[in-house]
């Protein structure tokens, strides 16, 4: 048997995947991992195991990199149509079909512009900042399932690794901020670190919610929790239940505002202070960072999905036919679509804001949710709840009660402005 | 209703109408009513101007032609953006019509005083908008094959301005038939009168004149 023989037979293989799309993804690996050994023995040596999981491990790496960046090329010009629809314009629709090559056009744009370096930067750690920022970024989806079994690292403490992981861009987002030597860069770059640590403590607190009732940290678990049906054809997915609804927008608001998202947008603020931490960045590394934000908003958009949109789970028993992992990306564009809309309709907090929603509305309202799940655990006995009245009524009425009552006596409005000092006015 | 986010809530669905809204109006009434601009031209208000033009009648520029080099408008034109050489015949005599008629629309200020001085309908206010060259000399510098434009041309853009012009051009033509008619018709009468006269002397050769 012949290396083309070889070849001809594992391509028809290959092919023959094509039935059942459900289960293509993790073919494919298999059938590479067959075919690296069938070439080994061809060649008279027995492939080492550690050979094939490098192989296998690294074609799982450029697959899930070339995913993620086409999502980030893609998003980057329908963020823009949408945004322009809202605004009555067309968008970008100069390059190729409907502007849909405007993202290779950007590209270009980036990479023959200059890359300026500030005399008096930093020069290393202005240097690194955009590397310390790309890099986990770009390791945060591996913790995702985007199927059923289809999960790169499969971590039993998945949940944690992410946030673990995800908090790295906090540092390189204050070393880009320093190393630029310019003052709207460290401004922005303060606002990032305050706001940052503000908003992680819901996102984590809300996270915790969903481990409570899966009991859990695994994605992949959680996301197998939330599989079936209530009523015959309802979702089990969390975000149907009272205390995952008000988790799921709690942890919403915390990945716009962990991903720098409008309104959340203040560490940029290009009205008040240019671009915060990028404002002396150009080029490809202002490309780099540009795209370790995208390819950020849609790992914590893809832990949504799993945590409370029921992962890779199709919503009606009725459309199971269609592949999982499609379920998963479906969900994950229309989380990250509905961002372009709140982008769209919320100006920029101003800081003191920001601040106030976070500690005195958020973070209290985090607790409830918990508290909320754990009535519902309790009330309902574990896995029984979905049925239970009791369950549903009891952390129904903890959450709406508490949500008004937050609502109504955290935000009254104080007219602060006739008794404000100007310090350095004068 | 008022409870805690409803603004919020109203603000997105009002930018959800928005973005829905647009893929719907095909009409661009309300939606997407910006003009695509290089598909899209805007229609042209009939008094709007830029540079001005050479009208000529019929088929054939260089016949057609009715500017005669009087250089009026050259001697009017504030900025001095008209150059004109008046034509000779072979003989090298001048003749009424341009050898030479440039505008210089780097320095042309759209004032329309050569119009308003042309005393022979031929200089008009032109509307185009997209003129643009490589540098700043040579190709803003309109020549006569450019400048020339066909009365048909004159009466698609301004068609008001042109039918009255034409009125005025016809009325004169009109006015000068009549006087050279009526000229004509003098030259016969007296003609005639002489012609009478002779022949009355003639008589009053042959025939003994009336007492007076």
């Amino acid at each position: 048997m012949n290396f083309f023989a070889l070849l001809k037979d594992f391509l028809l293989q290959f092919l023959g995947l094509f039935k059942n799309l459900e289960t293509l993804p993790v073919e494919c690996m298999r059938l590479l991992r067959e075919f690296l050994t069938k070439l080994g023995e061809l060649c008279g040596i027995t492939m080492p195991q550690w050979a094939l999981d490098t192989v296998s491990a690294l074609v799982l790496i450029v697959a899930i990199l070339v995913t993620f960046l086409v999502l980030f090329a893609l998003m980057s010009v329908f963020e823009r149509k949408l945004l322009a629809r809202a605004q009555n314009r067309y968008g970008p629709n100069r390059v190729g079909p409907f502007g849909l090559f405007q993202p290779v056009a950007d590209g270009i744009k980036m990479l023959t512009k200059e890359d300026l370096v500030p005399r008096a930067a930093d020069k290393v750690v202005h240097y690194l900042a955009p590397i310390v920022m790309v890099a986990p970024a770009l390791m945060l989806p591996v913790f995702l399932p985007f199927g059923r079994g289809m999960v790169a690292v499969d971590l039993s403490v998945g949940i944690l690794a992410f946030f673990a992981l995800g908090a790295g861009t906090e540092l390189a987002v204050f070393m880009a901020g320093w190393a630029s030597n310019n003052k709207y860069s460290i401004l922005g770059a303060m606002r990032a670190i305050a706001q940052m640590i503000s908003y992680e403590l819901p996102l984590v607190t809300s996270a915790l919610v969903v481990a409570l009732v899966a009991g859990t940290l695994s994605p992949t678990g959680i996301a197998e929790a939330q599989s079936g049906y209530f009523c015959g054809f309802l979702p089990k997915w969390f975000v149907c239940t009272p205390w995952g609804f008000a988790a799921c927008v709690l942890f919403y608001i915390g990945a716009l505002s962990e991903s720098n998202r409008c309104p959340f947008d203040l560490p940029e603020g290009e009205s008040e202070i240019i671009a915060g931490h990028l404002t002396e960045y150009s080029g490809f590394k202002y490309a780099i960072f540009f795209m370790a934000e995208y390819v950020g908003m849609f790992a914590v958009n893809g832990l949504l999905v799993t945590l409370f949109l029921g992962g890779y789970n199709a919503p009606f028993p009725f459309l199971e036919w269609v592949p999982t992992w499609c379920w998963f990306f479906i969900k994950l564009w229309a989380v990250a679509l509905s961002m372009v809309w709140v982008r769209t309709t919320l100006p920029r907090f101003r800081i003191d804001q920001m601040m106030q929603f976070a500690w005195k509305f958020l973070l209290p309202m985090s607790f409830v949710t918990l508290l909320a799940a754990a009535a519902w655990y309790y009330a309902g006995q574990g896995p029984k709840a979905w049925m239970s009245p009791a369950a549903w009524s009891a952390s129904a009425l903890i959450v709406l009660l508490s949500y008004l009552l937050l609502g109504t006596f955290c935000f009254t409005r104080r007219h602060s402005a006739t008794n404000r000092r100007y310090l350095f006015s004068e | 209703m008022n409870f805690p986010g409803s603004g919020i809530i109203k603000g997105m669905a009002v930018t959800a109408l928005n973005i829905v809204g647009s893929y719907f109006d095909r009409a661009h009434a309300k939606r997407l009513i910006t003009e695509q601009y290089p598909e899209e031209r805007p229609k042209l208000a009939e008094a709007s101007r830029s540079f001005p033009f050479l009208v000529f009648d019929g088929d054939d520029p260089e016949k057609g032609i009715r500017c005669v080099a009087c250089k009026i408008c050259e001697k009017e034109c504030p900025p001095q953006c008209i150059y004109i050489v008046k034509d000779t015949d072979a003989n090298g005599k001048p003749i009424m019509r341009p050898k030479v008629f440039d505008i210089d629309i780097s320095v042309c200020m759209g004032c329309q005083i050569c119009v308003e001085s042309c005393p022979f309908e031929s200089i008009r206010m032109d509307n185009i908008y997209e003129v643009s060259g490589y540098d700043r000399f040579a190709p803003l510098v309109l020549h006569k094959p450019q400048l020339l434009k066909s009365n048909a041309y004159y009466h698609g853009i301004r068609p008001t301005e042109a039918a009255a012009t034409d009125a005025r051009i016809e009325a004169a033509r009109l006015r000068k038939e009549a006087a050279a008619k009526a000229a004509a018709a003098k030259v016969a009468a007296a003609k005639a009168a002489a012609a009478a006269k002779a022949a009355g002397e003639k008589a009053a050769e042959t025939k003994p004149t009336q007492p007076e």
